[in-house]
């Protein structure tokens, strides 16, 4: 069984970077639905949707 | 006094026959009834039919002259033909109709999903058929004026309602004023509208508002196949969702959603209507091409059923039972099993067949499939017309995933109107093999045709009463269980014995059906002789065996007929 791949400082940097990137580059009216499609695209990745539902129960936390 | 519209309706390719009113002074003293139906639409004149074929005569009251005003309903699943099929009426349909299978979703001029609908070459009808409401009600009126257990009364609108003592009596108004008619039972099949639901002040659950759409029917030369055509967010009506169909006699159904802030009179207006359908025909590739209005109104999306469909001995079925989503094309679809259910409910319990409870069977069962139908349908509903702000940006972000990511595409799936099962009826018998066969409809689910050879499937030969499937490759039905079927009989129940399987005739079969390659043993999980399946009148499965025996067969019948145990 191979390891679950961690996100190393560095890589948590690069994706810090990328996605403000990103949401600058979509602009203040479609930042919102850019994040959504990113969500859904993880979402598919991640496959598991109680992992996902975890993520979203910590995301709503401390708004 | 009742005065309805004796002017044949406006259409361009429709022509509106109006019929005479039917007036109390031409007829002699009332004779109390056993059932009277109130709305002569599809359901309404579909359970006067079934009924009739059960035996039991009714008085339909309608308090139009004409059939209804525009197409409405146009699309009819393949159980609604198979219903259809019961009452006499599919052979025109199916001559008159276009039938099709495909739905396609468009979203910036691409095509980002194709749903193809099964068809089983097991299936004689399509899944789906187009045809105008106004001709499947000529269709069925017909079959009703020549049916002499049923009296179709125009111009008849019934104004008030009381029951006691087991009684519903009622009072029509007419075009000459109003008379009494008393009756047993009263069935409400007066539509989205229905006085009689108001009359009672019952409620309906559920959640009350889920959008308005204008539909239209306008006359086109559009070169396009039917098909099924879904336009998500387009430029002329941003955020909402656009639908095309074909219908016959060159008319295409066009349905959209309101914008917001519209209201209803806005939405139709002449200009308002010309400048949104040029715009839709300038997106398909067609601008400019002519195009001609027969016929639009706004329709508002509800998701409502209620609780009980008995209400003393008011009976409740179709739109006056609930009220259901443009989407999905489950109003007339999920009223025709609602004629088909109640007719054979009531049939039993009016003939002295069943005890009085078997009528809370319907009940159950049908606000059973509303509620299914209710939540399924509310899955369309939030892609469709999302609800709140969080389901518009999420319709949004896979309406933009889907131009280039396959795994969104399925969430355009239109969930479509099928049959129920009637999985935890209590009319299943306990005491069956369902849970020993391997293939075939179980408990409660609707049969599965069979192609039984060039135009001969096997829901040709089903209906009017219970059907037992016996396979056998015997030259006899056994004595036993023929005791058990001529004594039902004998008490006044239609139950016809099938035969399948033998090469011969077979003693004690109604009928034999030949199944020489096995394809019919094997669709019904079927290994050996002796096996047997029951079929209620409205051909759902009710009980299956592997080996049949008098006593479960017995046992069966007594549960299907909310009968006491012995």
């Amino acid at each position: 069984m191979q390891a679950r791949p961690v996100l190393t400082i560095p890589g948590l940097e690069t994706v810090y970077d990328a996605l403000a990137s990103a949401i600058d580059q979509a602009g203040p009216d479609k930042a919102e639905l850019f994040l959504v499609k990113l969500a859904l695209l993880n979402a598919n990745a991640l496959g598991q949707p109680e992992v996902f539902s975890a993520h979203i129960q910590s995301a709503l936390q401390d708004l | 006094m009742h005065q309805p519209a004796a002017h044949p309706r406006s259409s361009i390719y429709y022509q509106y026959k109006v019929f005479q009113p039917w007036l109390p002074s031409a007829h002699p003293k009332q004779e109390r009834q056993k059932v009277v139906l109130v709305g002569a639409g599809p359901v309404g004149l579909t359970a006067a039919l079934e009924l009739a074929r059960h035996g039991v005569p009714s008085v339909l009251l309608e308090s139009e002259l004409q059939v209804s005003e525009g197409s409405r309903a146009i699309v009819f699943t393949r159980r609604s033909m198979e219903i259809l099929q019961q009452v006499g009426v599919a052979q025109r349909v199916t001559e008159n109709g276009l039938p099709w299978r495909f739905g396609n979703s468009y979203y910036r001029g691409q095509q980002v999903y194709r749903l193809e609908a099964p068809h089983d070459a097991d299936d004689r009808f399509f899944p789906m058929i187009n045809l105008q409401q106004q001709y499947l009600e000529e269709y069925l009126i017909d079959a009703v004026l020549a049916n002499p257990l049923i009296e179709l009364r125009w111009g008849n609108r019934v104004t008030h309602v009381a029951q006691d003592q087991g009684l519903a009596r009622v009072e029509v108004d007419t075009p000459e004023g109003p008379y009494p008619l008393e009756t047993r039972w009263l069935i409400a099949s007066d539509g989205a509208r229905s006085g009689l639901r108001s009359l009672l002040n019952l409620k309906l659950e559920g959640a009350s508002f889920e959008g308005r759409f204008v539909i239209a029917d306008i006359r086109i030369d559009l070169p396009l196949s039917t098909e099924r055509r879904a336009f998500f967010d387009p430029d002329w009506n941003p955020g909402n969702t656009v639908l095309l169909h074909r219908e016959p006699h060159g008319i295409w159904r066009v349905d959209y959603q309101l914008p917001a802030g519209e209201t209803p009179e806005q939405a139709l207006k002449p200009e308002a209507m010309k400048a949104r359908i040029d715009a839709l025909m300038a997106q398909i590739g067609f601008a400019g091409l002519p195009w001609e209005m027969d016929w639009c109104s706004v329709y508002s999306a509800r998701n409502l059923t209620l609780p009980d469909y008995r209400c003393g001995n008011v009976l409740f079925m179709g739109d006056a039972a609930h009220l259901l989503p443009i989407f999905g094309v489950r109003g007339a679809n999920t009223g025709f099993q609602d004629a088909q259910s109640l007719a054979w409910h009531l049939a039993m319990v009016v003939r002295g067949l069943a005890p009085e409870a078997l009528l809370a069977n319907y009940s159950r069962e049908r606000v059973g499939a509303a509620r299914e139908i209710i939540d399924e349908a509310g899955k369309s509903t939030r892609f469709m017309t999302p609800p709140s702000r969080g389901f518009r940006l999420l319709r949004d972000a896979v309406l933009s995933l889907s131009l280039t990511q396959a795994f969104v595409r399925p969430l355009y799936h239109w969930r479509t109107s099928r049959p129920h099962e009637y999985t935890r009826s209590a009319l299943n018998s306990p005491g069956d093999d369902t849970l020993l066969f391997k293939a075939g409809p179980g408990h409660g689910a609707p049969p599965q045709n069979i192609r039984l050879g060039a135009d001969d499937y096997l829901l040709d030969h089903l209906g009017g009463g219970f059907d037992l499937l016996y396979f056998t490759q015997e030259t006899a039905v056994p004595a036993a269980l023929l005791q058990v079927v001529n004594a039902a009989r004998a008490r006044g129940l239609a139950l016809r014995v099938i035969a399948v399987g033998a090469r011969q005739p077979v003693t004690g079969a109604d009928q034999t059906l030949l199944d020489a390659d096995g394809h019919f043993r094997q669709r019904y999980g079927v290994t050996a002789d002796g096996a047997a399946y029951l079929l209620r009148p409205d051909q759902h499965i009710c009980a299956r065996w592997l080996t049949l025996d008098a006593s479960r067969l017995q046992a069966a019948l007594n549960t299907a007929l909310a009968q006491p145990a012995a």
